[in-house]
């Protein structure tokens, strides 16, 4: 495929807001994980919450947005110069001229949690929450449309936790189209009842940090992000997205494929859109959630499909996983890995499953990053698959 | 400028309770047939009506082949009494949350069962857009079979609230449209054919239409949103709509009877 510009780029995670947060915490080894004080109620487990969130100076004019995701959203946006990025793309192409394609699993459906938990004495929401924009998975793409002042085609994609990894894949065909000239992608998903108490009763959260690929890994750690990446056809970009790969498992709604086919599809894709063999890839962002099957299969498949060169890791030790944001924030670490030069380890773990190849790394080390690559999986066996390159190779 | 969006509709499914199938809708939407007496339909996991199938082409049944189609699901709310249990629950008894509600809950249900049940592994999506979810699904149908040269399933829906939640995300009964939109030029025979491109201009603010014979026999369903589309494919000449998109940007689609036309 011809290759896109990524002209701005950040993320905000629990291990802090922007790109320079998460470069410092990923060479530090600094996990944002802390024990779960989330919901009434809390379960014994780590989360990868956000700080500040509650006390953020919320602007009165975007009052009827006001939720937890929208907030999570509206830090992002601040961070490493996005908004200014966006405010100029428009200057240059017009506002309709910009398409907004943001991923997300559960939206703000922590705004619709807390109206159960405060029905009137009639069973009504409480009149604070009588706000449609906030109980639609398209919460999200409505307020950061209305925010940034974007006119062009505006959709949120909700595929779990390749969502926003997919809206790579849907901005590329908008360019490549001539649809629109700039594309903002990225995705916001926040900590709330449903992801706590759901992968609870999928008996997957860890009481423990999770420990990716780890022999004894007990589990997954849940956490919230937003991220943000504007693409354009050129420009000055941080670096380039020369490929992306989509497929579906065709198996079952929340375990993956167990000889993982339709991420090895997706990987297959993604490598053939580059015009690149599995050998050109430097660093590789895994899934790597820390649940036995996800870890298992995707082990399996990288000590496969890989050489023993490339250094591959999941980054859920530093954030924990990030559902419906997951993508862009993994997209972000392949992004700063391009340009610091640095591939990040995996963080927690102590003893690498025996499935594990030589491509499984621990350690962190410097050294210089031609093309990384990332890979999601969601539910309903839903995977997308990224490359990012420092040059262009036109 | 924005590139021509064009392709022929190779299949067309619908579905509400009072208008179960696509012969059943067109030929009363046609005012060709009158209503099906009796009680509402029960919903049925298949896409396409078998008079459907029988009168395509053989090659249009091989581009039917489910599992050579890359999938655009678009709902505008998802599953709604889903949700609608998991806030309950959460609010009560959160240590009782249902493993399968819970998983059924994304978004991208309906897209992951067509494809486990189909075994179709191409890629597959599913999105929203409040009130402009059928458009840009359609936008990104269209987009998706240009761009690869592919004929696509899109497929919009709608299920009716239950609970409080009704409130703030009004939606009844049942209503799902599906399209097979085939880019590839016009060598095999189509009744319809979709010429769309973009346009940087904002949507026309909707006046309410006046309502068509047949508007009391689907429900007040949040994907109602499709019925422009709907009504053009149950006329007998070309029509166009424009289709909001963003606050900016529409959809400006015509609708080609390419039957009427005689063969290309």
């Amino acid at each position: 495929m011809i290759p896109l510009a990524v002209t701005a780029f950040t993320a905000t995670s629990a291990v802090g807001n922007g790109n320079a947060a998460h470069a410092a915490a990923l060479r530090q080894g600094r996990s944002g994980l802390r024990r779960n004080d989330f919901t009434a109620q809390p379960l014994d487990t780590w989360i990868g919450r956000v700080a500040g969130l509650e006390a953020l100076d919320w602007p009165q004019a975007f009052a009827r947005h006001d939720c937890r995701n929208n907030r999570l959203a509206w830090l992002g946006l601040q961070q490493d110069g996005l908004r200014d990025a966006v405010e100029d793309a428009i200057r240059r192409h017009g506002a309709a001229r910009v398409a907004l394609v943001l991923g997300t699993s559960t939206s703000s459906i922590g705004a619709t949690e807390e109206a159960y938990a405060r029905l009137g004495v009639d069973g009504s929401f409480p009149p604070d929450l009588r706000r449609p924009e906030v109980h639609t998975p398209h919460s999200l793409g409505l307020f950061v449309a209305h925010a940034l002042g974007i006119a062009g085609p505006c959709v949120t994609v909700a595929t779990a936790c390749s969502s926003s990894a997919k809206v790579f894949a849907q901005a590329e065909r908008l360019l490549r189209l001539g649809i629109a000239d700039a594309a903002l992608v990225g995705g916001v998903d926040t900590l709330c009842g449903s992801v706590l108490f759901g992968f609870n009763s999928l008996e997957l959260v860890s009481r423990e940090p999770c420990r990716p690929f780890d022999v004894a890994r007990s589990g997954i750690s849940l956490g919230e992000a937003a991220g943000f990446a504007l693409l354009e056809r050129d420009g000055a970009a941080a670096a380039w997205l020369i490929g992306h790969g989509e497929s579906s498992d065709a198996h079952h709604m929340s375990s993956p494929h167990p000889q993982g086919l339709g991420a090895r599809l997706a990987i297959g894709d993604a490598l053939a859109r580059a015009g690149i063999a599995p050998g050109d890839v430097d660093y590789l962002n895994l899934h790597g959630t820390a649940s036995q099957k996800n870890d298992e299969v995707e082990a399996a498949l990288i000590a496969e499909l890989f050489p023993a060169t490339l250094a591959a890791s999941s980054t859920k030790g530093w954030t924990g996983h990030t559902l419906g944001a997951a993508g862009i924030l993994e997209a972000v670490i392949c992004l700063l890995a391009l340009r610091e030069g640095f591939r990040p380890g995996t963080l927690n773990t102590t003893t690498l499953d025996p499935q594990c190849g030589p491509q499984l790394r621990l350690q962190g080390e410097y050294t210089p990053v031609g093309i990384a690559m990332t890979q999601s999986f969601g539910f309903g066996g839903n995977n997308c698959v990224l490359v990012f390159a420092q040059g262009a190779r036109r | 400028m924005s590139t021509r969006l064009g392709a022929r509709i190779a299949g067309i499914g619908f579905w509400s309770p009072l208008l179960p199938g696509w012969p059943v809708a067109r030929d009363v939407l046609a005012g060709l047939a009158p209503p099906p007496a009796g009680p509402p339909a029960k919903a049925s996991a298949r896409l396409l009506a078998p008079t459907e199938r029988r009168r395509a082409p053989d090659t249009v049944a091989i581009a039917l082949d489910p599992r050579s189609l890359p999938s655009i699901f678009a709902s505008t709310h998802g599953d709604l009494p889903i949700n609608d249990y998991m806030c309950s629950t959460l609010a009560t008894t959160p240590a009782l949350c249902s493993p399968t509600k819970f998983h059924n809950s994304v978004h991208n249900a309906a897209a992951g069962y067509w494809t486990m049940g189909t075994g179709c592994m191409q890629p597959s999506t599913a999105l929203s857009a409040w009130h402009d979810t059928f458009a840009n699904g359609l936008l990104e149908a269209l987009v998706q079979a240009v761009a690869g040269m592919t004929p696509v399933l899109y497929v919009a829906y709608d299920v009716g609230a239950r609970g409080p939640l009704a409130a703030v995300s009004p939606s009844e009964g049942l209503l799902a449209m599906a399209l097979v939109l085939d880019p590839r030029g016009d060598a095999n025979p189509a009744d319809w054919r979709l010429d769309a491109s973009v346009e940087a201009l904002p949507a026309p603010s909707q006046s309410a239409p006046a309502p068509a014979p047949w508007d009391a026999l689907l429900p007040a369903n949040a994907m109602r949103q499709c019925l422009p589309l709907l009504a053009a494919l149950t006329g007998s000449g070309d029509s166009s709509m424009l289709l909001r998109l963003g606050s900016g940007s529409r959809l400006a689609v015509t609708v080609i009877n390419a039957a009427a036309q005689g063969p290309a």
